[in-house]
């Protein structure tokens, strides 16, 4: 056994038997990151933060929610937006946090695209945020499902049903995802313990291990200059501030961080007050009825893109598409052929690949929302196969790029 | 720092834009627009003629028969049949009549009074050519000009009507018959009051299912709970809808009950009151949870600058 002197302080004591000096040292104060950054660097932590958002407040939900089709609707509507105080206040943060998020993450993503941040070491960072978004996906959908209003219920019916492979009609597995025919009981509990256990649990996981990712290749920086840390590092500590080219983690980056959170928790909160019905679509305010289908079904917006992609196609080819475009972005490092770690604006045809991309996404999310007829139906087709085009184009461009 | 507030820029058009797409523009495409007449009721001419409501009360009580069907709290003339009778006998309850004068316009209740199927804008249901007569009998007249006599009626109920109107009462007397509103405890007939012995609620439960059994007949379909339809459709909607169902949902059996301007607000401000109860609260807490974070910026920016201090 370890040989223990009397602690002089609360610290010693739990430096002697966690480290925590270390710990400290390693994951905060001499943490270095690069000075040259932008407060796009500062989205990873207003993740973290609205994450922690949507923690607290969906743990006051759970204690009012009813995971029951009989009661689901009026103990979130009535119990928790009128009889609950303050009930209405968490229920419109967790509602606001689940939509914003998925711009932050967005946009946290195309950050990445942008400065090429997925390449050269940062490939397993890639990997473990399209973890997390597709995480996320899967936990905003199950949230979706609780509220159990119309587009809960039929959002959940022809999510589920995509399951069946099209042509491969594969309805048992449909039921068996849905533990009935259709939803019902048995889809709303195991919607309900997907989404306040099972995927939380994942999700943490997974910021654990993105954030663990980040720690030995570092973060990159605006001009994708590749130098050596520990020098700079060196520089530093020796109080040459200046002249180096990180700063640690902790206080210097943080304190930046925590001016853009307070920036952004100023529009967050203007939102939950003042602006709240965009994250909350009026058609989920009527209760689920089975026998009633809405006059138009779509996804939350964030998942509108994938779901233009698989609305134009015939449904072979659609579900195909669609499987696609859901696993297209874990590739991003390796159709990338380019050693080039800079901004894309340096990276000649990349250049044009990246705002080409995110307008054709866009694009996408319009026209999935939009009823599919007429010239909104040959708009969706033609992003949908542009979005192909891009991919089928990215590692060719991206072989003839000049190395910088 | 300008470099940053450049990023910013950009970053901000494209949430703009994205925003754009997905709200207003998506919402403007999937909804057919739809002209309100701002409950003016500029179809129904009006007849010129000045009402006399003494004259209105006797033919109310009397030549008119309204107090055979209808019931008139203000006058104390007690409904001729309970709620569950009358939904049996005409399929839905006939409003007590004490806030008409306040809660319709007096044009579209002279034209009610004259032809119910029309001014309810449910003549594709009720075609008296077929032998399907509207449950409100019309008023032939009572031997004089029929148009004076109506105007005398509509002056009556105008003469009745409370100064204040509560917004519960509006709703009650306007789509109370047809509407449920559970979160405020109000069901087809009325306010659910409170039991002693669990054989009495069941009891009030079974009228209502009964009552409910009749509305469906009529109406071919249980019309929707409204306790949260405020968050369920937009204003314009409720606005268009109320004013003239059949613009909104074509061949639907809900009449266009006529409400005046103040009745529809009235009405709209009890679907908030259950609907939509937080209003009040969030324009309190509102202000001062942004003031904070805005005073929280402030202090983190201070924070920062201290803490880059030498850094470049
Ligand atoms: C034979 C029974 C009967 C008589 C007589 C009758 N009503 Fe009605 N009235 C009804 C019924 C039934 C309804 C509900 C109709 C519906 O909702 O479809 C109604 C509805 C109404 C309404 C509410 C309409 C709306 O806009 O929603 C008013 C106001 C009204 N009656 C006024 C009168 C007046 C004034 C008279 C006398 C001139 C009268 N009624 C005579 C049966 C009657
Ligand atoms: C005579 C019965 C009757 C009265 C009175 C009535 N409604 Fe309705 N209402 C209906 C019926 C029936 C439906 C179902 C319509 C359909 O789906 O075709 C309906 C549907 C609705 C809807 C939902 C429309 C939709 O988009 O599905 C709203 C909102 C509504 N009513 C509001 C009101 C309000 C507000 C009042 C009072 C000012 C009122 N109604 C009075 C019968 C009535
Ligand atoms: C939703 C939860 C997520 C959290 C909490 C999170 C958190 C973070 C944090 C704190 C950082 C470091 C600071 C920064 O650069 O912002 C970071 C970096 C990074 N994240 Fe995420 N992230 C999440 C999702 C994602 C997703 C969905 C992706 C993309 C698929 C992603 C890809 C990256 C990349 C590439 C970096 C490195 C940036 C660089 O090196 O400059 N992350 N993340």
């Amino acid at each position: 056994m370890a040989h223990f002197e009397k602690a002089n302080s609360v610290g010693e004591w739990l430096d002697q038997r966690l480290a925590v000096n270390t710990l400290k040292r390693v994951l905060a104060f001499e943490y270095w990151i690069p000075k040259n950054i932008n407060f796009l660097w500062a989205m990873g932590m207003v993740l973290a933060a609205t994450f922690g958002l949507l923690l607290i407040s969906g743990i006051f939900l759970l204690m009012y929610y009813q995971p029951n089709v009989e009661t689901a609707f009026d103990s979130v509507n009535y119990t928790i937006m009128t009889e609950v105080g303050y009930g209405w206040l968490w229920r419109h943060i967790h509602g606001v946090g689940a939509s914003v998020v998925f711009l932050i993450i967005y946009i946290h993503m195309f950050t990445g695209i942008y400065y090429g941040s997925y390449k050269r070491g940062r490939e397993l960072i890639w990997l473990s945020g399209m973890g997390l978004f597709v995480a996320f996906s899967a936990e905003a959908f199950s949230g979706y499902m609780l509220p159990w209003g119309q587009m809960s219920y039929w959002a959940g019916m022809v999510i589920t049903n995509l399951f069946s492979g099209g042509s491969l009609e594969a309805y048992g597995l449909v039921e068996w995802i849905r533990g009935d025919y259709v939803p019902g009981q048995a889809f709303l509990t195991r919607f309900f313990m997907l989404h306040v256990l099972l995927l939380p649990l994942v999700i943490i996981g997974l910021i654990v291990l993105h954030f663990g990712t980040l720690r030995i290749p570092h973060v990159n920086n605006q001009d994708g200059e590749d130098f050596d840390f520990e020098e700079a590092a060196r520089l530093y500590k020796e109080g040459n501030i200046k002249e180096s080219k990180v700063i640690p983690f902790q206080p210097v980056f943080l304190a930046k961080d925590i001016f853009v959170m307070g920036v952004y928790f100023i529009l967050f909160f203007y939102l939950v007050f003042y602006h709240f019905e965009f994250a909350m679509d009026p058609v989920n305010f009527d209760p689920a009825d089975g026998l009633k289908t809405p006059a138009h079904i779509y996804p939350e917006w964030y998942f509108l893109w994938s779901y233009e992609i698989l609305r134009p196609f015939s449904k072979d080819l659609g579900l195909i598409a669609f499987a696609i475009a859901q696993v297209i972005f874990f590739a991003l490092p390796f159709l990338d052929k380019s050693e080039n770690v800079a901004p894309a604006s340096r990276r000649g045809l990349f250049k044009f690949w990246f705002w080409a991309m995110l307008i054709d996404v866009l694009i996408l999310t319009f026209m999935g929302k939009l009823p599919p007829q007429g010239i909104w139906n040959v708009i969706g087709l033609i992003a949908a196969l542009a979005f192909f085009a891009l991919w089928i184009a990215l590692p060719i461009i991206t072989k003839k790029e000049k190395k910088l | 720092m300008n470099k940053e507030l450049k990023i910013f820029g950009v970053v901000a058009i494209f949430t703009l834009v994205l925003y754009w797409g997905v709200e207003p523009f998506a919402h403007s495409q999937m909804h057919k627009h739809v002209e309100g007449d701002n409950f003016a009721y500029s179809e129904f001419k009006a007849s010129g003629k000045k009402g006399d409501a003494v004259n209105g009360k006797a033919l109310v009580t009397g030549a008119a028969a309204c107090t055979g069907c209808h019931g008139i709290k203000a006058i104390n003339a007690p409904a001729p049949m309970d709620a569950s009778m009358a939904g049996a006998s005409y399929g839905v309850n006939p409003p007590d009549l004490s806030t008409a004068g306040a809660l319709y316009d007096a044009r579209f209740l002279a034209q009610l009074i004259k032809n119910p199927a029309h001014a309810l804008k449910v003549e594709h249901k009720f075609d008296p050519a077929k032998g399907k007569m509207h449950p409100m009998t019309q008023f032939y007249g009572a031997g004089g000009d029929i148009d004076q006599e109506i105007a005398d009626i509509v002056a009556f109920l105008k003469s009745i009507a409370p100064k204040e109107m509560s917004n519960k009462e509006a709703f009650e007397n306007a789509c109370g018959r047809c509407h449920a509103n559970r979160y405020g405890k109000m069901s087809q007939l009325g306010e659910t009051p409170k039991f002693k012995y669990k054989k009495d609620e069941l009891k009030h439960q079974v009228a209502i299912l009964e009552y409910q059994d009749k509305l469906k007949a009529y109406m071919g379909k249980l019309p929707p709970d409204l306790s949260i339809i405020i968050r369920a459709r937009s204003e314009h909607f409720l606005e268009t809808f109320i004013e003239n169902p059949q613009s909104q949902l074509p061949g639907t059996s809900m009449p266009a009950v006529g409400l005046s301007h103040e009745g529809f607000e009235k009405v709209m401000a009890y679907l908030s009151e259950t609907g939509d109860p937080s209003k009040p609260a969030r324009g309190e807490l509102g202000p001062l949870v942004l003031i904070f974070f805005i005073v929280f910026s402030g202090l983190a920016f201070l924070w920062k600058k201290e803490k880059w201090k030498g850094h470049h």
